[in-house]
C-alpha cells in the first residue's frame, strides 16, 4: 500500500522526515518497506519561458533560445528539440542542475554557441504521458529535414518549391507563420504555391520557414506515416521533444510542486488482518495515533438537486442477502466526462493508479482515501433502472472491463439488471456499462461483499483485482455511505455532473456497536508489564477503542470496538493494540521461569546426528535434494512399469511436472546430484543425504516419511569396494551384527553383477553397487557411479548394544597363511564363511589378503589366500595345535567348495 | 717390554681415533685386545718375568689395558653418533611437499546452522520434536486459527494432495505446535525443525520447499517479556553477544499479539546498507503469544496457561551467516560449494 504524504497531510500533520516517520511506523505495526521522495533527484530545475528562438548559425537543426527563468536576464539555451515556439513554458535546467538518474547539467557551448542549461523533456523529469498525457508529441514530415535512403534518387527533390506536387494533392507548403492556441493546438500559415492555406494542427515541430507536405484538398499535413517514410528519411521529426508546460505557473517557479515532485511516497507492508489500513484515511488513523497527533476528517457535504427522484430512477434488490450485507448507491446525472483536474491525476499517480476519466478516477480516488472500492455504471445501461445483487446463473456470461469473456458459475455474485449482469461484484465492471465519453447519468455503486464469496469468485476466474483484494479481507460495512458521498461531493466539486437528492441504501444485517471487556491487569500479566491501568485506556483511545463516558478507570472496564477494526475480538487482541502504543520495545526482557524442563535429543535423533558425521568421517559430504521429484523419475532409474513403489502422492497443484509426486526413493535425487558434479567436471565426488521417502498408507490418510541414508559417489579409484568399506564401517560403528552382503542380480538399478544387498541376520538392512550403465546414461554419465541405500529404521533396529569390555590377549597368537584353489563361482564369502565353521575354538580371525588368477592356476579357477589369527586365553598355543586346525579347515575347504591347497 | 707396552698403547691410541666406521674400530680392538691381539701378545710373555718385575709390569699392562678399551669406548660412542648424524641428513625431508590426503566430508552448511540453532534451544530446556511433513490442513491451518478463506490456504500457494484441500505439504513447522499441545504434557518446550513447502518459483531468495525451526513454550504465567529475554538470548549466542534486536507489531493468525523480531544490520551497524536494504535492520523471525483460541482448541485453559511461540527461516539464517547470496547454492549440491563447509 502506497501513501502520499501530502495526501496523508489533509488528515493528519506529522512533522516527521521520511526516516523518523517510516521508523515510527513500523514500530507501531504498520511496516514500511519503501520511502521515497519523488524529487530527490532534482536540483535547480525551474519553469522558463521562451522569449525568443533562432536558428543556430551553425547546426541545422539546432535552436538558440532566449529563457525567461524568472531571472534578471534571460538565460540562453541551445536545444536540438522542435517542438517548441516562443511563448512556451518549459522545464529548464539552469548551470549546475541536477536530473533524475543523477544527470548533472552544467553551462557549456553547443557548436560555438554558449549554452547556459538545458530544456528538459518528460523522460529527462523521470516522468511519462501517463503522468502528463497532453505532453504527447506529434511531428510533421518537414521536408528541410528530408534524407533520401539513396542520396542520388531522392523522391523529393531537394529545391522543390511551395506548390511541388509530392503525390495525390499533397504539395509542398512554405511556411510563413506559426500561431500557438490556447488548448496547445497551432495555427499554421502556408503557401503552398497556387494559394495560402491556414491549418489548425497538433503537431508540434512546426515553425516559420519549414517547408511542409500539405494536402491541399484535405488541408491535412502530413505525417511521416501519411508519406510512408521512415524515421532514418527524417531523422530530425520524431515524436518526441521538450515537456511545454500547460500549468499554472509562472518563469522562476520550482519545478517539483510544478510536477508533483515535492512529494513523498511511502509504500507500507499491509497484514491481511487490518484492510482498513488499505487507505489513506486507515494510515492516518494509524499515525494519528502513533504520533499522538489529532486526526482531522472531512465530513462530505452533497449540494445535491439534480433532476428527478431517486426512487422512481433506480430500484436495488438483493436476493442473496447473506453475500451482500450492504448496498448504497446515489446517482449522478448531466455528467461531463473529461479528464480529471491536475491535483486528482497526480495524487492518484503518487499511489501507483492511472488517471483514466473524471467519474472513474473518482471512483478510485474515494477507495484509495476510504478504503471502500467503488464502482460507476452508466445508466442508460442499468435495463429497467433496477438493479439486482444476485448470484450468477450457471454458465452465465459477461464481458468485464478488461475485455474477456468471462463463464460465471452461482457461487460467483453479479450486479445485474432486470436482464443481465453488468458487472462482477466486487471484482470487475462490465463492459455492458462502461463509462464512455458520452455516458450522461451515472450510478454509484458503494456496498459491501461478503469477503469469502468474492475471494473465491476471484480465485476462480483467476482475476484478483484491488477491490477483490480489499472485499476478500473483509471491509467496515459502515464505510459505504461516506465513500459514496465522497464520491457524489467531488463530482460536484469537480463539475463533473449534478447529484440526484437521496441514497439507496440496503442493509441486510444490524449494525451493532462491539463492546469487550477490557481488564488492564491480565494484560500486563500476559505482556510481562507493569503499565497503568489508565495509560492503557489511553493507548487504546488513541485507536478509537473507547470506554464509557471516555474515563479510565482503574481496573477492568467495557471498551467499545470500532467497526473497522474487525480484527479486534477478545482480551489478547486489546493487549496487542496497548503493547504498539505502550512500545513492544518497551517490555521487559525476561528469562523464562517456572518448572524446569530437560532439553534434549532422543535417542533417534542422536543417532541421526552420529550417522551424518560418521559418514563425514567417512569422506562423504552432506546434500539436501527435493522431497519432490518427476514421474519420469522412475523410468530413469529403470523400474519396471508395475514397480509397487511406482504409487507415489501426487501433489494436484505442482509447480510443475518435475516437482509433481512425494519421492518413495532417494534415489533419483542422489542420481541428479552425482550427475550434476559430474557435469560440473568435479572429479572425486562422495556425497550422502540423510532424507525421508513418502510412502502413501499412513495415519489419517497422510504419508509414512520413512528416513533413508543414501550414499553416492564416483571418481578414479573409485569402486565397488571402496563403497562397501564405507558401508562396512558405518556398520561396525552401529555395532550391528551379523552383517552380511548377499549379491543382488534383480535390482533394476544397480549393475546385476555390481550390487549386493545389506543383511543383518535376516533382516535387509538395504542394497548397495554400481549403477546400472544404462541408468547412468539416462544420467548423462558414462562414468561409473556407485550408490548405497540403508533404511534408517532398520539400521536404527539392527543397532547394537553399547560396547563392553573384552580382556586383551594374555598369550600370543600363531598366524597361518593358506591359499586355496578353487572354481571361479566360490565366492570369497563362502570360503570364509567355511574357514570360520571348520575353525575351532582357536581360530579368531580370518582375514583375505590374495586373490590370484593367471599362470599356475588353472582357467576358470582362482587361487586366494587368507591369513588366519589362532590363540587361546589360556596359555601359549603349540605349532603342532595350530596344524592340526589348520588340517581341518583345509578338510573342509576341499569337501564343501572343492578347494584344494595351493 | 715397559717401552713394548708404550708403544702399543700409543699406537693403539691413535689408531682407535683414526678408525672410519664401527668395522674398522672392532679390527682393531681385535688387533690389539683380541686373543691374539698384540696386548695379549705382551701379556703372554709375562712369564718370563722376574717376579720382582712381574707385579709392576702387570699393573701397567692393565693400565694400558684399562686406557685401550677406555678410548675404544669412547671412540665407538663418537662413530655411532657420527654415523646417526650422517643419517639422520641423509633422511632429511623437503617438509614443504604436501601431506598425503586424507579425505573428510563436509556437513552441509543448512545443516550446520540448524545444529547451532537446535543446541541453543536444547540448552535452555528444549525438546527436538519431528513430525510429518505431508500434514493435514486442518492442523497446518485450521487449528492454527487460519480458518477457510486465508490467503495462504490458496491452492495459489499451498500444495495439496486431494481436491478436498484436506491432505498437503505443510506450508510452515507451525502445525508441530498442535502436534506437541496434542500429545504433550504441559509445561512444554519445543523447538520443530524441518522441511517446508510453498509454491513459489525458484530464484535467487525462494525456493518451493525450504526449511523452518518452530519453538514454543506453553506454561502458567508465561509473557511476552519471557519470549523477548529468551528470543534475545537466542540472537546473542546466534550472531554474538552485544546483537543489538528490535521487536516490531506485526500478524500472525496463531498468535497475538503478535511480533516480528529484528536484528541490527551488522555490516553498517543499523545506519544502512546493501545488506539491510537501507533499513539497518535484518529481520530475523516472526513470533508472538500463542492465540488463546488456538490453546482452547487444543484444550488448553488460556485463562491458566499462557505460551509464546516463533518460527524462522532456516534458509535464511545460513544463507546470512556464510555470506551465500543465492539460495539455488542450497539445493544445488555442487561440491565444489559443500567443501567451502
Amino acid at each position: 500500500m502506497k501513501l502520499s504524504r501530502k495526501w496523508l497531510s489533509e488528515f493528519v500533520a506529522v512533522d516527521a522526515n521520511d526516516k523518523d516517520f517510516a521508523e515510527a511506523m513500523t514500530l507501531s505495526g504498520s511496516k514500511v518497506e519503501t520511502t521515497e521522495d519523488l524529487g530527490a533527484e532534482i536540483k535547480n530545475v525551474v519553469v522558463g519561458r521562451i522569449r525568443k528562438m533562432e536558428r543556430h548559425p551553425d547546426s541545422d537543426h539546432m535552436w538558440v533560445c532566449r529563457v525567461d527563468a524568472g531571472k534578471n536576464e534571460a538565460v540562453q539555451i541551445v536545444t536540438g528539440a522542435w517542438n517548441i515556439h516562443e511563448g512556451d513554458l518549459v522545464p529548464t535546467a539552469l548551470h549546475k542542475a541536477l536530473l533524475p538518474g543523477g544527470k548533472k547539467i552544467e553551462k557549456g557551448k553547443l557548436r560555438g554557441v554558449l549554452s547556459d542549461g538545458m530544456l528538459c523533456s518528460l523522460s529527462e523529469l523521470g516522468l511519462d504521458e501517463r503522468d502528463f498525457p497532453y505532453a504527447v508529441i506529434e511531428a510533421a514530415a518537414l521536408l528541410n529535414d528530408y534524407k533520401p535512403i539513396d542520396p542520388s534518387k531522392p523522391s523529393i527533390p531537394a529545391d522543390a518549391a511551395p506548390g511541388h506536387k509530392i503525390f495525390g494533392s499533397v504539395r509542398a507548403a512554405l511556411v510563413t507563420r506559426v500561431e500557438s492556441l490556447e488548448d496547445g493546438r497551432f495555427t499554421v500559415y502556408c503557401n503552398a504555391g497556387e494559394a495560402t492555406h491556414t491549418v489548425t494542427t497538433s503537431l508540434a515541430n512546426i515553425h516559420e520557414h519549414d517547408m511542409l507536405a500539405l494536402d491541399v484538398e484535405k488541408e491535412h499535413i502530413c505525417t511521416l506515416a501519411d508519406l510512408h517514410a521512415e524515421q532514418r528519411e527524417f531523422p530530425h521529426c520524431i515524436p518526441d521533444g521538450i515537456f511545454v508546460l500547460h500549468e499554472d505557473c509562472r518563469p522562476g517557479d520550482d519545478i517539483k510542486p510544478v510536477i508533483n515532485a515535492d512529494d513523498h511516497v511511502v509504500e507500507f507492508e499491509i497484514t491481511p488482518n487490518r484492510p482498513d489500513c488499505l487507505s489513506i484515511i486507515g494510515l492516518a488513523r494509524e499515525a494519528s495515533a502513533t504520533f499522538d497527533t489529532p486526526l482531522t476528517l472531512h465530513e462530505p457535504v452533497v449540494r445535491g438537486g439534480a433532476d428527478g427522484v431517486l426512487a422512481e430512477l433506480l430500484d436495488v434488490e438483493t436476493p442473496d442477502p447473506e453475500l451482500c450485507p450492504r448496498y448504497t448507491a446515489r446517482m449522478v446525472r448531466n455528467v461531463k466526462i473529461g479528464p480529471s483536474p491536475k491535483w486528482m491525476r497526480e495524487r492518484l499517480r503518487s499511489m501507483g493508479v492511472r488517471p483514466i476519466n473524471n467519474i472513474v478516477d473518482i471512483t478510485n480516488y474515494v477507495m484509495l482515501e476510504y478504503g471502500q472500492p467503488m464502482h460507476a455504471f452508466d445508466y442508460r445501461y442499468v435495463k429497467g433502472g433496477k438493479i439486482v445483487v444476485r448470484r450468477a446463473k450457471e454458465g452465465e456470461e459477461l464481458t468485464t472491463l478488461d475485455g474477456n469473456v468471462r463463464k460465471l458459475t452461482p457461487n460467483m455474485l453479479v450486479i445485474a439488471d432486470e436482464t443481465r449482469a453488468v458487472g462482477l461484484a466486487g471484482i470487475m465492471g462490465g463492459e455492458n456499462s462502461e463509462i464512455v465519453d458520452d455516458t450522461v447519468d451515472v450510478v454509484f455503486e458503494s456496498a459491501n461483499f461478503d469477503g469469502t464469496c468474492i475471494r473465491k469468485a476471484a480465485l476462480a476466474l483467476g482475476m484478483r483485482t484491488e477491490a477483490s483484494a480489499k472485499f476478500e479481507k473483509g471491509l467496515d460495512p459502515l464505510n459505504t455511505l461516506p465513500a459514496v458521498n465522497r464520491a457524489c461531493e467531488l463530482v460536484e466539486l469537480l463539475g463533473a455532473g449534478q447529484v440526484v437528492d437521496g441514497v439507496i441504501d440496503v442493509l441486510n444485517y444490524v449494525p451493532q456497536p462491539r463492546t469487550i471487556t477490557m481488564d488492564p491487569a491480565r494484560v500486563n500479566a500476559l505482556l510481562g508489564t507493569d503499565i497503568q491501568a489508565a495509560d492503557m485506556y489511553q493507548y487504546l483511545e488513541r485507536v478509537e477503542i473507547h470506554t464509557e463516558n471516555h474515563d479510565f478507570p482503574n481496573g477492568p472496564a467495557q471498551v467499545s470496538i470500532p467497526s473497522w477494526r474487525g480484527d479486534v475480538e477478545r482480551m489478547a487482541d486489546l493487549a496487542e493494540e496497548v503493547a504498539r502504543f505502550y512500545g513492544y520495545n518497551n517490555i521487559p526482557i525476561t528469562l523464562q521461569r517456572g518448572e524446569t524442563t530437560q532439553g534434549g535429543y532422543t535417542p533417534v535423533q542422536q543417532a541421526e546426528r552420529r550417522l551424518g558425521s560418521l559418514c563425514r568421517a567417512c569422506g562423504y559430504s552432506e546434500i539436501i535434494t527435493y522431497s519432490f521429484i518427476s514421474p519420469a523419475c522412475y523410468d530413469k532409474i529403470g523400474w519396471a512399469p508395475d514397480e509397487p513403489l511406482r504409487n507415489s502422492l501426487k501433489i494436484l497443484n505442482p509447480l510443475g511436472e518435475d516437482t509433481s509426486i512425494m519421492r518413495t526413493t532417494t534415489l533419483p535425487s542422489m542420481l541428479d546430484i552425482l550427475a550434476r558434479n559430474y557435469s560440473y567436471r568435479n572429479k572425486d565426488v562422495r556425497l550422502y543425504e540423510i532424507g525421508r521417502v513418502y510412502l502413501p498408507g499412513g495415519p489419517d490418510g497422510l504419508a509414512n516419511e520413512p528416513r533413508m541414508l543414501t550414499l553416492g559417489a564416483y571418481g578414479e579409484g573409485y569402486d565397488f569396494f571402496t563403497l562397501k568399506g564405507a558401508v562396512e564401517a558405518i556398520l561396525r560403528d552401529l555395532r550391528i551384527e551379523n552383517v552380511t552382503f548377499m549379491a543382488c542380480q534383480d535390482d533394476p538399478s544397480y549393475h546385476p553383477g555390481r550390487c549386493a544387498g545389506v543383511y543383518a541376520g535376516e533382516k535387509l538392512l538395504g542394497v548397495m553397487g554400481q549403477i546400472h550403465p544404462a541408468v547412468a546414461a539416462n544420467y548423462d554419465v558414462d562414468c561409473e557411479l556407485y550408490c548405497a541405500e540403508l533404511s534408517f529404521d532398520a539400521l536404527m533396529e539392527a543397532q547394537g548394544s553399547g560396547a563392553v569390555y573384552q580382556p586383551l590377549p594374555r598369550f600370543p597368537a600363531v598366524t597361518r597363511d593358506i591359499a586355496v584353489v578353487c572354481k571361479e563361482e566360490v565366492t570369497v564369502g563362502a570360503l570364509e564363511a567355511c574357514i570360520r565353521r571348520a575353525g575351532g575354538k582357536l581360530l579368531r580371525d580370518v582375514v583375505l589378503f590374495d586373490i590370484y588368477r593367471g599362470q599356475g592356476v588353472a582357467e576358470g579357477s582362482k587361487s586366494v589366500a587368507f591369513s588366519m589369527t589362532l590363540r587361546a586365553d589360556d596359555r601359549s598355543i603349540t605349532a603342532a595345535e595350530a596344524d592340526e586346525e589348520v588340517k581341518d579347515i583345509l578338510t573342509a575347504l576341499e569337501q564343501e567348495l572343492g578347494a584344494s591347497l595351493r | 717390554m715397559k717401552d713394548q707396552l708404550a708403544k702399543i698403547r700409543a699406537e693403539a691410541l691413535a689408531a682407535f681415533e683414526g678408525a672410519a666406521d664401527a668395522a674398522g674400530l672392532d679390527a682393531l680392538r681385535v688387533k690389539y685386545l683380541g686373543k691374539k691381539g698384540e696386548l695379549t701378545g705382551v701379556l703372554k710373555m709375562m712369564g718370563k718375568l722376574s717376579p720382582e718385575e712381574r707385579p709392576v709390569m702387570g699393573q701397567l699392562a692393565n693400565d694400558v689395558r684399562a686406557a685401550l678399551e677406555n678410548a675404544l669406548e669412547s671412540c665407538s660412542k663418537k662413530l655411532e653418533s657420527a654415523a646417526l648424524e650422517r643419517r639422520l641428513k641423509d633422511e632429511a625431508l623437503d617438509v614443504t611437499i604436501p601431506g598425503k590426503p586424507v579425505v573428510l566430508g563436509h556437513q552441509h552448511p543448512m545443516n550446520i546452522a540448524l545444529d547451532e540453532l537446535k543446541d541453543i534451544f536444547i540448552g535452555m530446556g528444549f525438546t527436538v520434536m519431528d513430525g510429518p511433513e505431508v500434514e493435514l490442513a486442518e492442523l497446518n491451518f485450521d487449528r492454527l486459527n487460519a480458518e477457510e478463506g486465508h490467503p495462504s490456504r490458496d491452492w495459489s500457494d499451498t500444495f495439496y494432495f486431494d481436491t478436498d484441500s484436506r491432505v498437503m505439504l505443510r506450508s510452515q513447522t507451525s502445525p508441530m505446535q498442535v502436534r506437541a499441545m496434542d500429545t504433550m504434557p504441559l509445561p512444554i518446550r519445543i523447538v520443530a525443525p524441518g522441511r517446508v513447502y510453498r509454491k513459489d518459483e525458484v530464484d535467487a531468495t525462494h525456493s518451493p520447499m525450504f526449511h523452518q525451526v518452530e519453538g514454543m513454550v506453553i506454561d502458567k504465567g508465561v509473557t511476552m517479556a519471557d519470549l523477548k529475554g529468551t528470543l534475545n538470548a537466542v540472537a546473542e549466542k546466534l550472531f554474538g553477544k552485544g546483537t543489538v534486536t528490535r521487536f516490531r507489531p506485526h500478524h500472525f493468525p496463531f498468535t497475538e499479539p503478535s511480533c516480528e523480531m529484528d536484528i541490527q544490520c551488522h555490516k553498517c551497524g543499523g545506519a544502512g546498507c546493501a545488506t539491510c536494504k537501507g533499513e539497518g535492520w535484518i529481520e530475523l523471525l516472526g513470533a508472538g503469544m500463542v492465540h488463546p483460541r488456538v490453546l482452547e482448541m487444543s484444550g488448553i485453559d488460556p485463562e491458566v496457561y499462557s505460551g509464546w511461540a516463533f518460527g524462522m527461516g532456516l534458509e535464511r539464517t545460513a544463507l546470512r551467516r556464510f555470506m551465500i547470496d543465492d539460495l539455488r547454492l542450497i539445493f544445488e549440491n555442487d561440491v565444489r560449494f559443500l567443501e567451502q563447509f
